[in-house]
């Protein structure tokens, strides 16, 4: 399965025995996300929590 | 030509939208990861810039990272857009509001404080409510909107209990009776290259589009050009994002960023700024 990356829209390949809280990564930009839900209409994914204290712009 | 150099810690949007168009414009721009770097104090200027080119183009996520690394390149004799003196003051919200405050430009009332206590007595003079802000950092993070005794004391707490020494430096601002947005121009050299308005997100009062704020294209006046460029000529110049509010006194400048994002504004309609970028490093690299 593949999901659209929410920062770049590249693609992520979810493994088939995904489980929830795992962290999968976008091979276009690097982002890492944290999978937040799994049903049987796929997966849900949210930026995980990796950021430091002076990131930004 | 000189060389052109990238350095990044992470490929957002904007890094991968500014490297497809310099590819396709047939540019070869050395690429540094900052998380490889291993930066020898006693290196020549000429293997610095064999290694990162000779104009360099600084956009790390992480803003200490980018800013050490735009110290040690400028020491070696590297043109960094943009220049440290620009991410210092761009980087400390205590630097730049000074110096917008010196050259003229309108920015909400301010006080810094530095301790629990003065923080009442700044609140007392700014009357509630106050946002409260940290010194470092970007996309509203621990932006607090202060409304009474109660909640400023709880914030005043979490904030002490914090290791870093800069979140022990209290910068707070009068709250500006603005519409559920703001004004986020994009500044290369000396023209204003976007004007975007971006929508706070139904559960936020914040506006950062890293937080779900949405954006919509917003009229370059006159009255808001002057401004933003005065604004940039402020810090220093460079490639900025120059963040405005529509208040009851005017337009008043609250920040300027010094690695920009623009996805918002190429959502908005602004697809021209990797190009615009790219034409300025380009145009750098030619002196």
């Amino acid at each position: 399965m593949k999901v659209k990356c929410i920062d770049c829209e590249g693609d992520i390949e979810i493994p088939n025995d995904v489980t929830m809280g795992e962290i999968v990564t976008c091979p276009d930009c690097g982002l890492d996300f944290e999978v937040s839900k799994v049903d049987a209409d796929g997966v849900s994914l949210e930026k995980a929590e990796s950021m430091g204290e002076d990131w930004g712009e | 030509m000189s060389r052109i150099g990238l350095v990044y810690d992470r490929i957002r949007f904007e890094e991968k939208v500014i490297l497809k168009k310099g590819e396709e414009r047939g540019l070869s721009m050395k690429l540094s990861d900052a998380k490889d770097l291993c930066l020898y104090v006693q290196g020549s200027d000429e293997e610095f810039k064999a290694t990162f080119g000779d104009v360099v183009l600084q956009r790390c996520i992480s803003y200490f990272r980018g800013l050490n690394i735009t110290a040690f390149l400028e020491s070696k004799g590297i043109y960094v857009i943009n220049p440290l003196s620009v991410a210092q003051i761009c980087g400390n919200k205590v630097l730049s509001t000074l110096a917008l405050e010196r050259a003229g430009v309108p920015t909400p009332e301010t006080i810094v404080s530095f301790s629990p206590e003065s923080v009442f007595k700044a609140i007392e003079k700014l009357g509630y409510p106050v946002v409260l802000k940290p010194i470092i950092g970007s996309w509203g993070r621990l932006v607090a909107l202060l409304k009474d005794k109660e909640t400023t004391e709880s914030i005043i707490e979490a904030r002490e209990l914090l290791n870093s020494p800069l979140h022990k430096i209290y910068y707070t601002q009068e709250m500006i009776n603005r519409p559920p947005r703001d004004i986020r121009t994009i500044v290369v050299g000396d023209r204003v290259i976007a004007s975007i308005y971006r929508y706070a997100p139904q559960d936020d009062w914040r506006t950062n589009v890293a937080r779900g704020g949405k954006t919509a294209p917003c009229p370059l006046t006159k009255e808001l050009e002057g401004l933003v460029l005065k604004a940039a000529k402020a810090v220093g110049g460079g490639i900025l994002g120059v963040d405005a509010m529509e208040s009851p006194k005017g337009i008043l400048v609250h920040e300027v960023n010094n690695t920009v994002e623009f996805r918002g504004a190429m959502a908005a309609g602004a697809t021209n700024i990797p190009n615009e970028i790219l034409n300025y490093v380009v145009g750098l690299s030619r002196r």
